[in-house]
């Protein structure tokens, strides 16, 4: 990998403790720096396990978070359940409506970021020149990024629901999740474009092709897959977001199935916090909370797993 | 055919467009700070900003209200401290293992995995909090309350680690291989190598990593709303229940009256979330480019 193959010359690489540690392969005889040698493989092992350790606790939480749901998540499972809105006060039922909504929400947010992430992107990698509009730039995307998900709430509220008077809407909600995306979006596709080798664009440039009949034609459909793969990612982030969603879309329960972008919905994640908290009753309803928390991790995990598979091929055959 | 004018004034224009698009994020920053000024200002026609600040109650639906929100900054901070505490050693020595040490195959698993660790929503790990940690912790250390500082700060830790992870390993990644070689032919040790070479030249990059993990907790929202116990108190212990910023937030602005002092205060709570999280990226963002490694001669 990347601390190279023969570092050093001649020693052959059996293992690679020894290959690195050559004065503890090649000190057979004890030498009055024996113990001092000893004791630096003797550190290295206690921070390398330490090092494992870490690996194996982050893990855990994941296997235990995953594992917990299902556990009890699986017996809630059922048609019915995925296929019917919620009955007698939330207490029974369904969850047919939150899944609609996440869903109708998720992609309006990508309807929003997905043109506008990718032209950016686009503009970052092929046409800007280092500057100061550049760094300007630049910095707002990366701000942007770090922009709390209540934040944007607020935001959404103030501009989308109020000012604007979108009110508490499926496009309220699309807008505010959009822009919460878009640097995940900007960040992806720009990678995306990136890994389209330089070449191909000589290429097209020499042939007599202007700078945007290479861009669409050659740069564009090489990077698409990347740029899928962003799409599937930031799809699963606003699947699962919620306290952008809470003033600007979603809602604690409505009847009616959702007739245009201007309906208010309801939503997977914040069905959740809804039940767990303020639910008719907190405690009778825990198997309809963890198989709505196991629905969403399906679909969130989901979309990832396909994301990080994609990738590792792109990656394979991009070389 | 269209002349060379023609096609270098349609370049332009493309050029222009995308642009354009590119300048959106920077606009939407403005008009996130715009609009939070604009609903939260009016919050300092009642109260200084001085009171706001660090009056010690925050009893917004009271007949008189007050709109200390001192209680409220001093969970934010400890809840913050507290699981960058837990989250930095551990993300920063996965990543070490990640870049350093893992085998090509071992990294092709637990990568995704760390992005899995990510992409959790967080009202599931709230959910998880509430559910599972808090009875546990209310059993085994046998307290009064299991949804406290520490129970949320360890929630919040497991969604910092993926960030402080990859960022960190990036930065690990991009050392020049030089380096390395120079410290092994000189009969370092791996782990000698990895300690006094390899850390100290990606230090800007895990800083950047530890202050970009941290900007997520503090701002991070479902955890500490469902987890955090909502007590509007300074804590006293790391088990004492919390009402972080964020979660206030969320909680009151459903009940707030539209424009009414509440609603104002809320907003110029967020104010003060959005500063201090643009301050956390900028730091983060002006670290990364002022160490920037661009080779082995920089260091």
């Amino acid at each position: 990998m990347n601390t190279g193959q023969n570092i050093i010359a001649g020693m052959p690489m059996t293992n690679k403790l020894e290959a690195r540690t050559p004065t503890v392969s090649a000190g057979r005889k004890p030498t009055p720096s024996h113990s001092f040698i000893k004791g630096r493989t003797l550190l290295q092992h206690i921070f390398f396990g330490m090092f494992r350790g870490a690996v194996v606790i982050n893990a855990l939480a994941l296997a235990i978070i995953v594992g917990f749901l299902l556990w009890y998540g699986f017996p809630a499972l059922s048609w019915t359940f995925i296929s019917s809105p919620p009955t007698d006060s939330m207490t029974k039922g369904g969850i047919l409506p939150c899944i609609v909504g996440t869903v109708l929400l998720s992609l309006g947010a990508m309807f929003v970021a997905m043109p506008l992430g990718v032209s950016a992107a686009i503009y970052l990698h092929e046409y800007a020149r280092p500057g100061k509009m550049l760094r300007i730039i630049r910095l707002g995307v990366n701000n942007l990024a770090g922009v709390p998900s209540v934040v944007f709430g607020l935001f959404g509220l103030a501009l989308f629901v109020t000012w604007m008077g979108l009110g508490v809407s499926i496009l309220s909600g699309s807008l505010t999740l959009g822009f919460l995306i878009l640097p995940v979006i900007i960040g992806t596709a720009e990678e995306a474009l990136r890994s389209v080798p330089q070449t191909y664009r000589e290429a097209s440039l020499g042939l007599g092709a202007t700078k945007w009949q290479t861009i669409s034609k050659v740069v564009l459909p090489a990077a698409l897959p990347g740029m899928l793969t962003g799409a599937i990612l930031s799809l699963s982030r606003a699947a699962g977001e919620t306290a952008a969603i809470m003033f600007t879309a979603a809602v604690f329960f409505t009847p009616v199935m959702p007739k245009s972008i201007f309906s208010d919905v309801m939503a997977l994640p914040y069905h959740i916090y809804v039940l767990a908290t303020a639910g008719t009753n907190i405690e009778l309803t825990r198997p309809l909370q963890y198989g709505t928390s196991l629905v969403l991790i399906f679909l969130v995990l989901g979309m990832n797993l396909v994301a990080i598979v994609l990738r590792a091929k792109l990656r394979r055959k991009m070389g | 055919m269209a002349s060379a004018k023609d096609r270098q004034g349609k370049e332009r224009v493309i050029k222009a467009f995308f642009f354009g698009t590119a300048f959106i994020s920077v606009v939407v920053l403005a008009l996130i700070m715009l609009f939070l000024f604009m609903e939260g200002l009016p919050t300092f026609r009642f109260i200084s900003p001085g009171h706001f600040l660090f009056g010690s109650d925050w009893y917004p639906t009271d007949e008189n209200p007050d709109f200390g929100i001192f209680p409220l900054l001093m969970g934010s901070v400890t809840v913050t401290a507290l699981s960058s505490l837990i989250a930095i050693p551990l993300g920063i020595m996965t990543a070490i293992y990640l870049a350093e040490i893992a085998t090509p195959r071992v990294r092709e698993v637990i990568k995704p995995m760390v992005e899995l660790l990510a992409s959790l929503p967080s009202v599931v790990i709230g959910f998880f909090g509430m559910v599972v940690v808090a009875p546990f912790l209310q059993n085994v250390l046998d307290i009064p309350v299991g949804l406290n500082l520490f129970n949320a700060a360890l929630m919040l830790a497991f969604m910092s680690v993926p960030t402080i992870t990859s960022v960190s390993e990036d930065a690990i990644h991009s050392v020049p291989r030089e380096l390395r070689e120079a410290s092994l032919a000189l009969g370092a040790t791996q782990f000698e190598t990895i300690a006094k070479v390899v850390i100290p030249a990606s230090l800007s990059g895990i800083s950047t990593a530890v202050i970009l993990g941290m900007s997520r907790a503090i701002g991070e929202t479902m955890v500490v709303l469902m987890v955090a116990g909502g007590a509007a108190l300074v804590p006293g212990s790391i088990f004492d229940p919390i009402r972080p910023m964020p979660s206030s937030i969320a909680a009151e602005m459903a009940e707030a009256p539209f424009r009414s002092q509440h609603y104002y205060a809320l907003f110029a709570i967020a104010i003060v979330l959005f500063l201090m999280t643009f301050l956390f990226n900028l730091a983060a963002d002006y670290i990364s480019n002022k160490h920037k490694q661009v080779g082995a001669a920089t260091l």
